[in-house]
């Protein structure tokens, strides 16, 4: 099925060049994250302890990542001790080798999937497909992109850039080709959407023996593992299948079972803007003659533990995947989420793809500039990430790259002027004098990209510290 | 009171307009006002695009400049938000990376002693009606750092409204970033122009003559998207001006264009 | 090394020079509405807007909230079902005996021995208990116990009608439902039917779970 991956992704300005004049995508992203924004903040509006609960989200996470060897280890005891069995991932390449040996043991080659961010960064449905596996999306939104043959670009909603008619047509071209094709004369009503959704997944449902997930918390005290959904696919994979496998990234244990009361009041009102989603699954391990018979819990690291290692960087790992982030981000809304290159896009793929994979690439590399450093992003996000903060903190990384020397040495120049007043005020005094020499448009670099769409500032016949030698000789001195 | 001008740079080099104004609007509020001229700029440019280090002699200078002085007035939300949120950040990364005390001393000393204009107007001298006179329909743009780093809440909308003759009217999506950002503007032109458009479309469909800003940054990214646009436009045409200009605006000494 | 080595090994690495966090703070609400610490046994009154914002949220979310007296329930569900057309109901082990004598008209079949799934989703409806249901949130929690079943019979047919003893069932906030809940235990909760914002970010009613969700607040 999906064959496409996020490989050699252009620079976000390049990809956001093309998608900024997609007047489509435009209109598709602006009315979704603008019915959102809005629902948030009367759901967060409710509770009028949001700020402490925030604090104590922050100082959890905090927490656990300052003792995450020892949570992780309380963990696996609780889930083997449970029923389950526990293994651990370095990277990629290992957490998939993992699923597909677990699949491959059941005898089985296709596999329901829960909409799981872990799993998209791994890349797994391509690594099973490779193996002759078939891995099913079952989450609406998923399944789009996936019939679709796209990319998702949103974290909690992959097919924003869709609208219904999109989807409509989507489905009516591509159900049929892997399974109980599309509803005649199928309407773009999202009620019937879903409709079609329901009757063409039920069957898979009903046959899957083997399911993949991963989860939104999972608790050390207890070895319980936490879904949070809304459709009803979550409790279908979780629930029906005779193995499931969950792939958890190891930031995600949380250390006691009250811990949730935190969370489950920070997750569906900034995610989804709901009081409580509608659907949330919690086991231990198994239990007998209720959900699956042998459940494995895969710990991944891939590059989580550099992160952590990062001072000003570890704070990106309190993530909580709710996307309230993506929903406020003008950046987000004009560029679109492909523009990321990654399974992670807006401001908290900004921060998190540039750690998780490095900043070589020169999608990565562009990563952490792809932000006007408004602040909307940390204003919202329930764990207090300081977005902007560590946005400047990796494009110091980034600067110190090669192939940056001729901005390090321009900026170096100005912070030289800066600190030189007497020169700077022979270079403002310079450029007041042939300002009228300046054309409208320039050639090259920087000052290309700002005049391609602004005039350049019509510099004044003079420096205000011109003026200001003038005034305070000929100014009244004010009365005491 | 005694109190020195921050101009910024900016301001300094390009649109004088605004520090002379906070200056002739600090002065007849009786203000003693001082412009040293050792400052320059905080650095913001050079930290936000990475280069940190740069940024410690400017810290240095800052100080250094501003050495004596109870308060430090800047007609620009993003220069303050530089000054406090990223000084103590440059002057603690100094200390660990081996450089001495010295950015941190300095930050120290600095930060808590430098206002933005509308913080001082209404939290230290306790006024918002400025004696102000600009009959002209005006909307307001809170930028960014002022709006969320600052927290300078309805400061500014309360001087704005006690201006005589100034008709507010509210903007929509005004929380919402203009897109300048800095080197942003230059690095991701499209996106930033995208944002710099539906900005000044919000200002627009007010039917206000002006896009009013308390930080000129913003203001010469949209200001200078504005001219691209008004060029050839038969209708009025929107401008920016910064508030300092308009609370410095009088009857007697009343605002004008050129 | 094994990875499990490996990764732990990484993650002390990570944290050598690390400080320890500022502590855990827990000020925030343990609940957020009024009447919500009064213990329901002893002011039912008082604890009347507890039960009373479940019904609200519960609504909210487009589930069916009804009310009637043990007496009149049996007659009540028999409605319900019939209303919905139902032929036929699943029943889970433990739920108390006669609360389905008057749905005569509706084949009625335990879950001893469990049904297939396949067998599951040739029913209509499902009628069960709960472990206890969340005001503030709207929230119904299943712990399996007597009467609620296992997970999936929740889950697979359309209809599920589900009884809440009130006020006892009933709690205020998250923080007290957490309290009460055992881990041990598959935990499903259900905040109102199936639903999905996946199309535009607009909240639409029914996808793969129930697409009906009765509540009875039993009083």
């Amino acid at each position: 099925m999906s064959g496409r991956t996020y490989l050699g992704m252009p620079a976000f300005p390049v990809a956001a060049k093309a998608s900024t004049k997609d007047e489509r995508l435009r209109a598709n992203l602006r009315h979704a994250t603008r019915t959102i924004r809005d629902k948030r903040a009367r759901a967060v509006g409710e509770l009028d302890d949001w700020a402490l609960l925030r604090e104590a989200g922050k100082r959890i996470k905090d927490h656990t990542l300052r003792h995450l060897d020892t949570y992780l280890l309380q963990l696996e005891e609780r889930v083997t001790a449970a029923g389950g069995t526990v293994h651990w991932a370095a990277d990629a390449a290992e957490a998939n080798r993992i699923v597909a040996s677990l699949v491959h043991a059941t005898g089985e080659t296709e596999v329901v999937k829960v909409k799981s961010m872990a799993t998209q960064e791994i890349g797994l449905n391509e690594a099973l497909a490779a193996e002759a596996i078939n891995a099913y999306e079952t989450d609406l939104a998923e399944l789009i992109v996936q019939l679709g043959d796209d990319l998702p670009s949103h974290i909690l909603v992959p097919a924003i850039h869709r609208n219904r008619g999109e989807i409509r047509d989507i489905f009516r071209a591509q159900m049929g080709r892997w399974g109980r094709p599309a509803p005649q004369g199928l309407t773009d009503r999202p009620a019937d959407l879903a409709e079609a959704a329901r009757l063409h997944l039920r069957e898979k449902f009903l046959r899957a023996k083997v399911a993949v997930s991963g989860a939104n918390f999972m608790i050390a005290e207890t070895g319980t593992l936490v879904v949070v959904e809304s459709e009803g696919n979550g409790r279908m994979c979780l629930t029906l299948p005779e193995t499931l496998i969950s792939v958890v990234g190891i930031e995600k244990v949380l250390p006691t079972w009250q811990d949730l009361e935190v969370f489950l009041q920070l997750l569906p009102r900034s995610s989804t803007a709901e009081r409580m989603n509608p659907y949330t699954t919690m086991w231990t391990g198994t239990t007998t003659g209720d959900g699956p018979r042998d459940f494995h819990l895969v710990l991944l690291d891939n590059g989580r533990t550099d992160t952590l290692a990062d001072e000003i960087g570890r704070q990106v790992l309190r993530c909580i995947r709710c996307s309230a982030c993506l929903n406020v981000c003008p950046v987000y809304e004009r560029a679109g989420g492909h523009a990321y290159g990654s399974p992670y896009p807006g401001p908290i793929g900004a921060v998190l793809t540039p750690q998780l994979r490095g900043t070589t690439s020169e999608v990565d590399a562009s990563l952490p500039f792809a932000s006007s450093l408004c602040g909307a992003c940390y204003e919202v996000c329930p764990v207090a990430i300081d977005i902007p903060e560590v946005l400047v903190h990796l494009r110091e990384q980034v600067a110190a790259q090669p192939g940056h020397g001729a901005e390090r040495a321009a900026m170096k120049a100005a912070a030289w002027l800066f600190d030189h007043p007497a020169a700077l005020a022979a270079a403002e005094r310079a450029a007041s004098a042939t300002r009228a020499a300046l054309p409208r448009t320039l050639p090259l670099g920087p000052a290309k990209a700002w005049t391609d769409s602004r005039d350049l500032p019509e510099l004044p016949a003079a420096p205000f510290r011109a003026w200001w030698k003038q005034h305070r000789t000929t100014r009244q001195e004010p009365a005491e | 009171m005694r109190v020195a001008l921050f101009a910024t740079c900016v301001n300094d080099a390009v649109l004088p307009r605004a520090a002379i104004a906070t200056v002739r609007l600090l002065e007849r509020l009786g203000m003693e006002v001082d412009f040293p001229e050792q400052q320059s700029c905080c650095g913001q440019p050079q930290y936000n695009t990475g280069y940190r280090r740069q940024t410690e002699p400017l810290v240095r200078r800052m100080a250094r400049a501003f050495d004596g002085y109870a308060y430090v007035v800047t007609p620009s939300g993003s220069c303050v938000a530089m000054v406090r949120d990223n000084y103590p950040r440059i002057g603690a990364k100094a200390r660990t990376e081996g450089r001495g005390e010295e950015p941190a001393v300095a930050a120290a000393s600095l930060t808590p002693r430098v206002l933005e204009l509308t913080e001082f107007l209404v939290d230290v001298l306790g006024v918002t009606d400025v004696g102000a006179y600009f009959p002209h329909t005006v909307t307001y743009h809170p930028s960014c750092h002022g709006l969320r780093v600052l927290g300078l809440g309805t400061r500014p909308l309360a001087l704005l409204r006690a201006v005589e003759g100034l008709e507010l009217v509210e903007l929509p999506g005004a929380e919402e970033c203009c897109g300048f950002g800095g080197t942003f503007a230059v690095k991701n032109p499209d996106v930033s122009t995208a944002m710099g458009a539906d900005k000044i479309a919000h200002a627009r469909s007010t039917g206000a003559e002006v896009l009013c800003g308390a930080d000129n940054s913003c203001l010469v990214h949209l200001d200078g998207m504005l001219r691209r646009q008004n060029r050839g436009r038969g209708d009025a045409p929107l401008r920016t001006v910064h508030l300092a200009e308009i609370l410095a605006s009088t009857e007697a000494d009343p605002w004008s264009v050129a | 090394m094994s990875s499990r080595d490996a990764v732990l090994a990484r993650i002390r690495a990570a944290l050598a020079d690390a400080p320890e966090p500022e502590p855990v703070v827990r000020d925030y609400r343990t609940a957020h509405v009024r009447g919500a610490n009064v213990p329901a046994k002893h002011v039912p009154d008082e604890y009347a807007a507890v039960v009373d914002l479940l019904a609200e949220n519960l609504a909210d979310y487009r589930a069916h909230v009804h009310r009637c007296a043990e007496a009149a329930l049996p007659a009540l569900l028999a409605r319900l079902l019939a209303e919905h057309g139902s032929r036929s109901v699943a029943v889970p082990p433990g739920l108390p005996q006669g609360w389905l004598a008057e749905a005569g008209g509706v084949r009625q079949h335990p879950d001893e021995p469990p049904l297939t799934a396949r067998e599951l989703d040739g029913f209509d409806s499902v009628v069960t208990t709960c472990r206890l249901a969340v005001a503030e949130t709207g929230t119904l929690v299943l712990d399996a116990g007597p009467g609620q079943g296992r997970r999936a019979l929740t889950l697979v047919p359309d209809h599920h009608i589900c009884v809440v003893h009130t006020p006892d069932q009933v709690v205020a906030s998250l923080p007290q439902s957490l309290a009460r809940l055992d881990p041990t235990r598959p935990l499903t909760w259900i905040s109102g039917p199936s639903a999905t914002s996946d199309i535009e970010l607009d909240r639409v009613e029914g996808v793969h779970g129930p697409r009906t969700l009765d509540v009875v607040l039993l009083e």
